[in-house]
């Protein structure tokens, strides 16, 4: 039951994905790009990370989204057809992706990879929270000051008339 | 299912997947996607490594990182996006090319 789940939620990732990199529609592109943040949402489950689960949730579907789909919209004129995008040189891309995959897939099936057995956590948030104030403070703070940035800058860029 | 190598192949399909869409689209916003699943690709590899490796909440804590990252780069890529869109009337990365003249 669960190998089946687990499968499940890979296929609804990779074929959504294969849509966001193939439709000929940005809209369409946007929308599947919903059903891969999800499924990737459900590989965090499945590797035991809830609390990234959740995120994943939260920032990708509720802020980033939204931000492409914003995007699309002042960007476009809604009410003209001109919403389809071409892609350039897909055959040359192709057969490089298509190489980089190979190598990819044979050095990861090549490698003896360091396993180790652990228990399975009884949640993750508390862990996450006590390393963030502790080992991690620095970078959590400094994140903040760079959200920070990007949010002036993009507010100044986004501008008119600069 | 409870394989490491299952999960990286996984994360190697998005990665080529994210990267194709970086190099052959022409939309900004649909490079914008790309960069996106690549991002997604790399997380997928720190949380399975964290959880085969051994359960460390390092790997976690640079995917959280790693998504902090890329709603601070989307917010400044759409407002780019949008300038772009001011300027030149359309946002195919290959027509905004004034630099190379």
């Amino acid at each position: 039951m669960a190998e089946a789940a687990f499968w499940l939620v890979v296929a609804v990732t990779l074929v959504s994905a294969f849509i966001v990199v193939t439709s000929r529609n940005l809209f369409y592109s946007a929308i599947s790009l919903l059903f891969t943040f999800f499924g990737v949402a459900g590989l965090y489950i499945f590797l035991w990370a809830d609390f990234l689960a959740g995120v994943q949730v939260l920032i990708y579907i509720g802020g980033i989204l939204i931000l492409i789909l914003f995007g699309i919209m002042l960007t476009h004129k809604i009410t003209s057809v001109d919403i389809a995008h071409t892609s350039i040189q897909q055959g040359v891309g192709g057969i490089v992706v298509l190489f980089l995959f190979a190598a990819l897939a044979w050095m990861i099936v090549r490698t003896p990879w360091l396993v180790a057995a652990a228990p399975e956590p009884q949640g993750t948030a508390g862990e996450i929270g006590k390393l963030l104030m502790t080992d991690y403070l620095l970078p959590f703070e400094v994140a903040s000051v760079l959200l920070l940035g990007a949010l002036l800058g993009a507010a100044v860029l986004s501008r008119k008339g600069n | 299912m409870e394989q490491l190598n299952s999960y990286l192949i996984v994360a190697a399909i998005l990665f080529c997947l994210g990267l194709f869409a970086v190099i052959t689209r022409r939309n900004g916003v649909a490079v914008l996607m790309g960069i996106e699943l690549i991002l997604n690709s790399a997380n997928i590899n720190f949380v399975a490594f964290a959880r085969f490796g051994g359960m460390n909440f390092s790997g976690h804590i640079f995917a959280l990182f790693v998504i902090i990252m890329a709603a601070a780069e989307a917010a400044v890529a759409l407002a780019i996006i949008i300038n772009l869109y001011q300027n030149f009337k359309s946002i195919n990365v290959d027509e905004a090319q004034q630099l190379q003249r």
